[in-house]
């Protein structure tokens, strides 16, 4: 009887570690691993053909050289804005499709966000380019308005990076403001409007602390993805993108110098983690609450 | 006599094909208790939202504390609402709740404070200020609801079958306590709700509703002992009801027969024509249960059945009988002298009822010759 009992709880262990296996085998090998030896490698410094030494030398050239830092500030700057710039874009698109739209017309607005994601990045954003570029569809189109005399070149500038990056990272915004608008009750925004309430009030008092949690989680996925983000401001921004990703791309391909390059991708992490922590303190979100509704 | 709180001047309302509302016209006395009852798809929730402003009627008028609400935001009119499933806001503490609409007035901290702890301290929730919305019973939420609307002291509380997701325990509590509130404010409410009961027990007036129209309106007494159409006699209350045709007349006393050929009298309301079908409407308290016919008034037609079975419910309790030659079945609610307390399925009883407490109306369209 024991026995059985004492066999049914191992079969039942089992059966969880066999589910967990893959997710584990993932993150074990392809995480966490490489996160080991990159962390072994940014903190070593070349002192002779394959002689190396350990040393915080990588991190010293970080602080010391300019550029380096100010690439840094600039990317989380830009990224912070455009997180920001696709929340306010997401925001009325997410409202009409969990509460304007009804049925069919909900879903197919759904759909209508989330066609461009079927065709790979490179191809959406070579799509910008043939859009923007000097001899583009856009430039002559404002010739032919009469806005401009000759056609201007609209890439290669910040404003052309942040909208590649809003309209890439715009659906990650608009699903978990869906799923956390959908939920809230209507009966809510009406009774707040019985007792007085007006649309800004409304909007202030009620839909956005309902949604926060949604909101923050959008927040953070397109945050991560634009600072991470390597194909867009390279391709929009060309050298004036000054994107911190390519630095590391730089160091670790071009310099041939991976120490240099893993500290500085431990830099980036650590980036992303201090900002999405200010972001749930400033917001009062808890990361487990805001991680269930993603 | 002073303007009444609620006037509705031949308000209209279509959806697509069909008129949710129609051409109804009514006025509420300040501070009554008005309710309107009706089967759901009756067109009463349509209207509150009419009067609570959420949509427009399209024609007639809606008048609140003698002023037109044509064109009148929910947010400005003098009306408040206490939703079905209540509403409270679950991202604010109780006392966030009932300062909320304070709040939207631009009154100061310190004076809503001082009011809405004021108002919980009248629906017997003084110290739950600081709660969480999630935190109070079924019954103190209700509470809350009510009094975030009246801390607002509207001209009209619209309530919304507000009672409808309490347990029964729970409603038949409530129910008293609603009217309490509603005397102690004085604040005029206007009550929907499916449920009979409750509009007998809380109201002033009850409009009852059917078809996006009041088929009668008036007090419940009315309602109940004088009912003007065949649905309201149907809806309000129990009551048995027995098809047939009018084969003879007695003054104001009608000679009802049905087609299996069971003879009863009842009074006649409105015009009916001999041969009419006619539907007849005997409460199960009006009729009178005997085991010996002698026993029974000898001046009421008397009627002979089975018992079919004994519907023990307290003071509610009643008998199925079949009525001895037709099968039929009739109600009959029993005396709580206890004398018939032994009483078995099968056994043979008498049963009489007064003629001029029944009532007998010309048969709905559709509904001649079909048993209840």
């Amino acid at each position: 009887m024991l026995n059985a009992a004492a066999d049914k709880r191992w079969h039942g262990r089992f059966a969880l570690a066999l589910l967990l296996a893959p997710a584990l085998l993932w993150l074990g090998s392809l995480i966490i691993l490489p996160h080991a030896d990159l962390a072994v490698l940014s903190f070593r410094e070349r002192v002779g053909p394959r002689q190396y030494s350990a040393s915080l030398a990588q991190y010293k050239t970080f602080f010391t050289e300019p550029l380096y830092w100010h690439v840094f500030l600039r990317t989380a700057v830009m990224s912070v804005i455009a997180t920001f710039m696709t929340l306010l874009l997401a925001f009325p698109i997410a409202w009409i499709i969990a509460k304007l739209a009804r049925g069919r017309a909900g879903s197919l607005l759904f759909i209508i966000c989330l066609i461009p994601f079927w065709v790979s990045e490179t191809v959406r954003t070579l799509g910008w380019m043939i859009l923007l570029r000097e001899s583009g569809v856009l430039p002559a189109l404002l010739v032919k308005l009469g806005l401009t005399d000759v056609p201007v070149e609209l890439l290669y500038r910040d404003a052309t990076i942040m909208v590649g990056l809003v309209y890439t990272s715009l659906l990650f915004m608009v699903v978990p403001l869906v799923s956390s608008l959908e939920s809230l009750d209507n009966s809510l925004i009406e009774a707040a409007y019985d007792l007085g309430a007006g649309g800004l009030s409304i909007l202030r008092s009620i839909v956005i602390p309902h949604a926060a949690p949604g909101i923050t989680a959008g927040c953070i996925v397109v945050f991560m993805l634009t600072l991470g983000n390597y194909l867009t401001p390279t391709l929009l921004g060309g050298k004036n993108s000054q994107w911190f990703t390519e630095q590391i791309y730089t160091q670790f391909i071009t310099r041939f110098n991976w120490e240099q390059g893993a500290a500085f991708g431990f830099l980036l992490l650590g980036l992303s983690t201090a900002l999405v922590m200010v972001g749930l303190r400033l917001s009062g979100q808890r990361f487990g609450d805001v991680m269930r509704r993603t | 006599m002073s303007t009444p709180d609620l006037v509705a001047d031949s308000v209209v309302k279509r959806f697509a094909d069909h008129v949710a509302v129609d051409s109804l016209s009514f006025s509420v006395k300040r501070g009554s208790f008005f309710s309107i009852l009706g089967p759901s798809g009756c067109g009463k929730t349509t209207l509150l939202r009419m009067i609570a402003g959420f949509i427009a009627p399209d024609s007639g008028d809606i008048a609140i504390g003698g002023k037109s609400m044509r064109d009148v935001a929910p947010n400005r009119r003098p009306v408040n609402m206490v939703f079905q499933q209540l509403a409270l806001f679950p991202m604010m503490s109780v006392g966030e709740n009932v300062a909320f609409g304070l709040a939207r007035r631009g009154m100061p901290k310190a004076e809503r404070l001082k009011r809405s702890n004021a108002m919980l301290e009248r629906v017997s929730l003084g110290g739950a200020a600081d709660k969480r919305v999630d935190e109070l019973s079924g019954g103190q939420r209700q509470r809350v609801a009510i009094a975030r609307s009246l801390v607002l002291e509207p001209t009209l509380l619209l309530l919304d079958e507000p009672l409808g997701a309490l347990d029964l325990k729970l409603r038949e509590h409530m129910k008293i306590e609603l009217k309490q509130l509603q005397a102690a404010f004085g604040t005029t409410f206007v009550y929907i709700t499916h449920d009979q009961s409750e509009a007998l027990v809380l109201s002033d007036h009850v409009g009852v509703m059917s078809h996006g129209r009041f088929e009668q309106l008036g007090t419940p007494q009315d309602l109940y002992y004088r009912p003007q159409t065949p649905f309201v006699a149907g809806f309000v209350g129990a009551n048995n009801r027995i098809v047939g045709r009018a084969t003879g007349t007695d003054g104001a006393i009608l000679e009802v027969t049905t087609a299996d050929g069971w003879v009863v009298r009842a009074l006649k309301s409105g015009s009916i024509a001999a041969g009419d079908a006619v539907e007849v409407f005997v409460r199960p308290e009006v009729a009178i249960l005997a085991r010996n016919a002698a026993t029974l008034p000898p001046d009421q037609p008397h009627h002979s059945g089975q018992v079919q079975s004994v519907l023990f419910d307290g003071a509610n309790s009643a008998v199925l009988l079949q009525e001895e030659r037709t099968r039929r079945e009739f109600r009959i609610a029993l005396p709580q002298t206890g004398q018939f307390s032994d009483l078995k399925p099968q056994e043979k009883v008498a049963f009489s009822f007064d003629p001029a407490r029944a009532v007998c109306f010309a048969a709905r369209a559709g509904a001649a010759g079909t048993d209840a």
